[in-house]
């Protein structure tokens, strides 16, 4: 570990905070995951990541950037991840589902602004995120109004760079992404210094496609019944794909699939046959924003699919691998993003359509609506998710909150009633 | 014997329930230790008890302990309801910490629910604050208040906003009882727009300890346009429906 403090303050990150917050990962760790029984074999590669979160892999990318490459730090899911590898760079997601350095962000921001906004702010201000402190660039993108104004503020503090997101799909937003896609290049060549030919792209979309296949894979597994593994341990594999070294991480992605593969073939399940199944859609859960899963699976349920960014938004769509030439490449590229059914998009009954197939495929017997407190896109287009799945016949449940434990006995409550009534409806008693 | 036990965060609620007859039952003050305080008041039926559901807020340690199942508020509540009012559709319960509104479905299953959010306004909590700033007993706020003789409108949800609210009408020299008025009015505000979103159907019961208030009573069932049914013993709903559960279970 000493070796690492090193490493911390050379980042120039702020020792004494930072150990107060690696001195609550590791409880909140145990009690949310270590807790839980029955977990595949396979997990224990992420517990080692967790245990490493700010070690091993922060030297990693040390080393990556001492022999002359670069990190480039995203928050969203439209930063093509593809274009980044292909400049020989590293991506990583910085996360923003902590309530930590908040106090220190609403210094200067809004309090009535959505807490992952509030959570990457605070961990800038207090200086105790080594991705961030690691990250070359950060690049943002024009997606909700609170995080586009932030980036502005944020650009005070870092080296920010936005991308330019549509916000509807027809022709002429797909010609303005395409040459955003095309400035990003650009960008990121001249970060790297190093030019972005059509045999990087080649390969920086089969590392992405390949990385996205195996995540699928593992949320195969997760339509049978009873389901191998709990929606806590696979949300978490679906957060360190953000950071993780992708090759690494699609190899241990498949080694745990294959176990669950193999759960399934001899009927061993994480939870009993019949346990009630939950989809959770909505806002993004970035690591570590356990307490929703957490809340619902000590209730009795368990989680089947993330309709959610963290979740099948990253994985469902993979960039075509066809076409020979650099254009196509990046035309291939800016097509599977544009794919994104996020709801800052309008309209955006793509999304509705697929939360209903998740519905189906999952077998699902619930759906909850997650979103973030002051996140609007999300918030107001519940009224539609609402009646799209309420139409289908399927019960719906509203939770809007923050990254504080507060509200945490009030929302069991309400987690609880809505199982009562989807046992009820398939006539189980209690 | 079957008891059901509603550990709530003020009060503490207990019915014994024999074949079709409720024995006997029981409301305490919650306390500092809710779970002694559980503990002493079932201590008299333990021995002839056959099953024991506690819903409420201290439903998880009565699990672990004593307790041989749960149910949350919002089923315990419904079954009390449907037993004390047959044709029972919307239950009302605005409690200590929360508000929440049910709809049943014909056959008394729970169709559909709201609760409000973290914030007091709406509960029995923000009727307390407010009937202290305004120098009012908390039992008898309701009449003093529906003797009003023009409502004053209070802007605010927030609780703290609405109290410095209070505190310059009260400096301004308004008479606290319009005040009172005003403030009921806003929790029943708060209430029809969660019972909306659900919808209405009769007949509709009011449960919890605020039923008691005939203010809330009175400006509840005026605006909505229907008749609000309240127990004599209106707190006892939760326990009871547990205690039903502990029946039928
Ligand atoms: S929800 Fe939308 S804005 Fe947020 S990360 Fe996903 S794509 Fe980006
Ligand atoms: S959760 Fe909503 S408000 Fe927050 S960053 Fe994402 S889109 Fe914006």
């Amino acid at each position: 570990m000493s070796d690492y403090r090193e490493m911390w303050k050379e980042l120039g990150l702020d020792l004494e905070a930072h150990d107060q917050l690696m001195a609550v990962i590791p409880q909140v760790y145990g009690d949310v995951y270590l807790s839980q029984k029955n977990r595949p074999e396979g997990m224990s590669y992420l517990d080692f990541v967790m245990s490493e979160i700010h070690g091993l892999r922060i030297k990693e990318l040390n080393d990556l950037r001492a022999s002359g490459r670069k990190v480039v730090g995203t928050f969203c899911l439209y930063i093509p991840e593809e274009i980044v590898l292909a400049a020989g760079a590293a991506c990583v997601g910085i996360c923003g589902g902590a309530d930590w350095g908040s106090a220190e962000a609403e210094k200067i921001l809004p309090r009535n602004l959505c807490p992952l906004i509030k959570s990457f702010m605070g961990f800038k201000l207090t200086k105790v995120c080594p991705y961030f402190e690691s990250s070359d660039v950060i690049v943002g993108e024009t997606t909700c109004d609170g995080k586009k104004k932030t980036y502005e503020v944020l650009g005070e503090y870092a080296n920010v760079y936005v991308m330019h997101t549509p916000q509807t799909k027809d022709e002429s937003s797909r010609r303005l992404w395409l040459d955003e896609v095309e400035k990003f290049k650009g960008k990121m060549e001249e970060l790297t210094g190093k030019e972005i030919d059509l045999v990087a792209l080649v390969k920086g979309i089969a590392t992405v496609n390949a990385k996205r296949a195996a995540l699928k894979r593992l949320n195969e597994a997760r339509k049978v019944d009873p389901v191998p593994i709990s929606g806590k341990d696979a949300l978490l594999i679906q957060q360190v794909a953000f950071y993780d070294d992708p090759a690494r991480f699609t190899e241990m992605v498949n080694k745990i699939s294959g176990e669950l593969e193999k759960r399934i073939a001899d009927g061993i399940g994480v939870v009993k046959k019949g346990t009630p199944r939950i989809l959770v859609s909505g806002c993004p859960m970035a690591i570590p924003n356990w307490k929703l899963h957490h809340l619902v699976e000590s209730a009795g349920a368990v989680i089947v699919a993330e309709e959610a960014c963290i979740g099948h938004r990253y994985f469902r769509d993979m960039v075509s691998e066809s076409g020979t030439e650099a254009k196509e490449k990046l035309s291939a590229i800016a097509d599977r993003y544009m794919k994104l059914d996020c709801a800052c998009f309008t309209p955006n009954k793509e999304r509705l359509d697929n939360i209903l197939n998740l519905v189906k495929d999952y077998n699902v017997d619930g759906v909850i609506h997650y979103s973030l407190q002051f996140c609007d896109p999300f918030t107001v287009e519940y009224v539609s998710v609402e009646k799209a799945v309420k139409d289908a016949g399927i019960p719906v449940l509203k939770i809007e909150t923050d990254y504080s434990m507060e509200d945490a006995g009030q929302l069991s409550t309400r987690i609880e009633a809505f199982l009562e009534t989807i046992k009820e409806s398939q006539g189980v008693t209690l | 014997m079957y008891i059901g036990i509603d550990i709530g965060s003020r009060c503490i609620k207990l019915v014994v329930l024999s074949g079709q007859r409720i024995e006997d039952f029981k409301v305490g003050d919650t306390g500092f230790n809710p779970y002694e305080r559980s503990l002493e008041m079932i201590k008299p039926y333990a021995y002839n008890a056959k099953r024991i559901i506690a819903t409420g807020y201290g439903r998880h340690f009565a699990r672990e302990d004593f307790a041989d199942g749960v149910i949350t508020e919002i089923k315990a509540h419904a079954a009390g309801a449907r037993l004390l009012f047959p044709n029972c559709r919307t239950v009302i319960d605005i409690g200590g910490q929360d508000s929440k509104v049910i709809s049943l479905d014909e056959s008394g299953k729970v169709a559909d629910f709201q609760m409000n959010d973290r914030c007091a306004a709406g509960t029995g909590k923000f009727l307390e604050i407010m009937a202290k700033t305004l120098g009012f007993n908390l039992d008898d706020f309701g009449v003093q208040s529906l003797a009003a003789e023009n409502a004053v409108k209070i802007n605010s949800m927030c609780t703290v906003f609405a109290e410095s609210e209070v505190i310059s009408l009260l400096a301004k020299k308004e008479n606290p009882r319009n005040i009172g008025l005003g403030l009921h009015q806003s929790v029943v505000e708060k209430i029809t727009s969660m019972l909306h979103r659900v919808g209405v159907a009769d007949d509709i019961v009011l449960s919890g300890g605020v039923g008691r208030n005939l203010c809330i009573r009175e400006t509840l069932s005026q605006s909505l346009g229907h008749k609000v049914y309240v127990h004599e013993n209106p707190e006892i709903l939760g326990a009871l429906g547990a205690a039903i559960i502990a029946r039928a279970y």
